[in-house]
């Protein structure tokens, strides 16, 4: 059994209450940080852990906390990204419905350090069960003495809102998250300025995803380098992961990074192994948008060794015959799956959720959309799928934000990996059915 | 102050300068195509993408080149910067698959739309577009929409460049228009189709790039190349009154601000010189308006031409012979 930090007590019964929570050595990063820690300390804290941001861009946690502007008499916001809509992953959700009081705790340590008195949780509108459950855990932590003015007599206040959202996929992208939490249309800003300097209400912001402030608590309890000693290389800490598709037991699973890909899919603690013992064609490693990869790739890197779960191994070779880990999001598809059919509903799915301020994304993302429709339906010709790598490759990089990349990258790797499968419908209406 | 270094030439340019803004001060030939970019409102550009530009050098201090193209109207200058535009193949590429995205649901309507002669996505579409389409689907439609009296929205051909909004929540007050809708399903809206009620509201139709806000008192009238510009003031209490009006004749046949090089109003003008002052008598003509070159209007009339320098016998020389000493 892998060491688990944040589904430690996920079995206990109760643990969604405070009490059961508290006595189970909850709140305890609140009260080491308050009474004995300076905020530079976590701070400092969180760069030894090498935790990197768990929402898909694995940015360094502590790096962007040190970003962070600190003027004199201007608030600082923390905000807890659980906008989490990427198809595949929905780890956050359930660490937040299943243990609350861990988030809650997590944001008022981080708040704490990065000095802010007033934090946001913002979660997708789809999550509204989830965010009554959030509301719960708050008044209790504000009952307790948690939240609030002078917290275990220190002197130190915060307040701690759950904002829910009207349940689009671009306000996960924090700037658009941002203009949403102030009450605008979530379209994404043009930066610079980054958040670290001028983010809610023109403040200092840091955006960070649940899993990571939630992973901030054994950090601060058992301190950086006892977290940086779990993992591999740059890949330090546990890592929720989302698993979905064909496998046995589809679930939230925590790891340690740098398992084996093979042993997460085939053990009996992790995935379970294929649906009805099928063979394994691709996998999605880290949520919808990251490139997929086909059975070999994803078991083995370009040098032969067996890829791990971690940032670095699952980008080995890049983006030719690697992926990313992205959110954690692992969907894991047999062999009668139709690789095409799969990447329709995906760039379908970018489609809608484009914010349409951007020209590449806002137009590019339907024109795929359209492109793939036909092909599906043997209408396609050879030059259509010339002209998808085209679309893509104009979307990548040239956008606002990286939703653009989000919905190219699918597309890019499909075709990359998987071309005969795109020229299987060409010229044929019957194509669509042949691979069942 | 900094140093940047655009397509080889460089300018010394005050921090906070825009790489845009520095192309634009060393001239036409570096300044990369702006479509949604306007630099007398504040936050436009950004969107559209045409202005991408290729970061060969960091600064002085960080030499490492950028790693993605990045939108020149939204960056500011480095002092050592270098820029690559037209001399930097993956521009040119980009801006190709923009000008494509760009045309994808544009309804290429020109021979029966108000702005063609001085559209900008037609003088893009020509400079760095291709000539064929690739896509055959249908394009996104939508109903014209009246905004008030004096303005057409006609969406199917709009771009989502986001500068009527910008002078709606800037140059007027009591903004009631904006986007609603998301990704290419997103259209300029006032909401129920309130009318814009404002002394200014008319510069929407000077900012809007392609044709889909139009001057309804000048719809159809004429071609805008078969029509003079001249330069023409009036004392006016709401705006300072200087406007280019449009002649056919001597009619009057619609007015609008005064344009620079870049194609962006000098001075935005009221609604009572742009749609209700129509009389010639209104106006003191100051003379031919300057219109850029590469408008098809200035291929007509106008201006001091000048005359080419006939050649004597002694300045021709035979071009083979120049070859050889070159």
């Amino acid at each position: 059994m892998g060491k688990k930090l944040l589904l430690a007590n996920d079995h206990i019964p109760g643990i969604q209450s405070y009490e059961v929570y508290r006595s189970n050595g909850g709140y305890q990063s609140v009260e080491k940080a308050l009474k004995n820690l300076k905020p530079e300390d976590i701070v400092e804290e969180v760069k030894k852990s090498g935790l990197r941001g768990r929402g898909g861009a694995g940015f360094p946690t502590g790096m962007k906390w040190s970003f962070l502007a600190k003027p004199e008499g201007v608030p600082r916001y923390l905000v807890c990204n659980a906008d989490e809509s990427e198809p595949g992953t929905f780890k956050d959700r359930y660490l937040m419905s299943r243990i609350p009081h861990l988030l809650v705790e997590g944001m008022i340590t981080s708040s704490y350090a990065l000095g802010a008195n007033t934090s946001y949780i913002y979660i997708r509108g789809e999550y509204y069960y989830v965010a009554q459950i959030l509301e719960k855990a708050i008044a209790e932590a504000y009952q307790n003495g948690w939240l609030g003015q002078n917290i275990l007599g220190t002197g130190y206040h915060l307040d701690l809102y759950v904002q829910v959202g009207g349940g689009a996929y671009i306000c996960g992208e924090e700037t658009a998250l941002l203009e949403s939490l102030e009450g605008k249309r979530g379209n994404p800003r043009i930066k610079p300025p980054f958040p670290a300097i001028a983010g809610l209400y023109g403040c200092p912001t840091v955006v960070n995803n649940v899993e990571t402030i939630a992973a901030v608590v054994p950090i601060v309890n058992e301190g950086g380098d006892s977290y940086a000693a779990i993992g591999i290389g740059k890949s330090t800490g546990t890592k929720l992961i989302s698993a979905s598709g064909h496998i046995k037991k589809p679930g939230v699973y925590e790891i340690e990074m740098g398992i084996t890909v093979e042993e997460f899919i085939y053990s009996d603690e992790y995935c379970g192994g294929i649906l009805n013992d099928k063979k394994l064609k691709a996998v999605v490693a880290g949520g919808s948008s990251v490139p997929i990869l086909p059975a070999d790739k994803i078991l083995t890197t370009p040098t032969g060794e067996k890829r791990l779960m971690s940032y670095e191994s699952l980008a080995e070779g890049g983006f030719a015959s690697g992926t990313m880990l992205g959110s954690g999001g692992f969907i894991v598809m047999d062999e009668n799956t139709s690789i095409v059919e799969n990447l329709y509903t995906f760039t379908r799915f970018y489609h809608h959720e484009s914010c349409g301020q951007c020209s590449p994304c806002r137009e590019g993302t339907a024109w795929m959309e359209k492109l793939l429709h036909k092909i599906l339906d043997g209408h396609g010709t050879l030059a259509d799928v010339d002209l998808l790598w085209e679309i893509q490759s104009k979307i990548e990089g040239n956008t606002i934000c990286p939703l653009g990349d989000a919905a190219a990258w699918p597309v890019a790797s499909a075709i990359r990996h998987f071309r005969a499968e795109f020229e299987s419908f060409v010229g044929s209406s019957t194509a669509k059915h042949a691979i069942h | 102050m900094a140093k940047i270094t655009i397509d080889g030439k460089t300018i010394e340019v005050a921090d906070g300068t825009t790489i845009l803004q520095a192309a634009r001060m060393i001239g036409p030939d570096v300044a990369p195509p702006t479509m949604c970019y306007y630099s007398k409102l504040k936050t436009s550009g950004g969107y559209c993408r045409t202005c991408l530009v290729e970061v060969s050098k960091g600064s002085e201090k960080d030499p490492r080149p950028m790693p993605k193209l990045v939108a020149s109207c939204r960056t500011t200058v480095m002092d050592g910067m270098e820029v690559k535009n037209n001399t930097s193949e993956k521009v040119t590429d980009a801006r190709k698959g923009v000008v494509e995205f760009l045309l994808l649901n544009h309804p290429l309507d020109c021979p029966v739309c108000d702005q063609a002669g001085e559209c900008h996505l037609q003088d893009l579409s020509y400079e760095h577009g291709s000539a064929k389409t690739r896509t055959d689907f249908e394009r996104r439609n939508f109903e014209k929409i009246d905004i008030g009296n004096y303005v057409q929205l006609h969406m199917n051909r709009c771009i989502l460049c986001y500068r009527c909004v910008k002078v709606a929540d800037q140059i007027t007050d009591g903004r009631v228009h904006g986007v609603i809708n998301r990704g290419d399903h997103a259209e300029i809206s006032t909401y129920i189709e309130n009318a814009i009620e404002n002394d200014f509201s008319g510069n929407v139709i000077d900012v809007c790039p392609v044709g889909a806000l139009t001057d309804k008192t000048f719809r159809f009238k004429s071609r805008v190349w078969f029509t003079k510009p001249e330069n023409a003031h009036r004392d006016c209490p709401t705006c300072s009154g200087k406007v280019v009006v449009w002649k056919k004749g001597d009619e009057i046949l619609r007015v609008t601000g005064r344009k620079d090089q870049w194609g962006e109003v000098e001075e935005f003008i009221c609604n009572t010189c742009r749609f209700e002052t129509k009389k010639a008598s209104d106006w003191t003509i100051e003379g031919p308006a300057h219109v850029n070159k590469h408008s098809v209007i200035s291929a007509n009339h106008y201006e001091v031409l000048e005359k080419p320098q006939e050649l004597t016998i002694n300045q021709i020389r035979p071009i083979a012979i120049d070859q050889q000493n070159d």
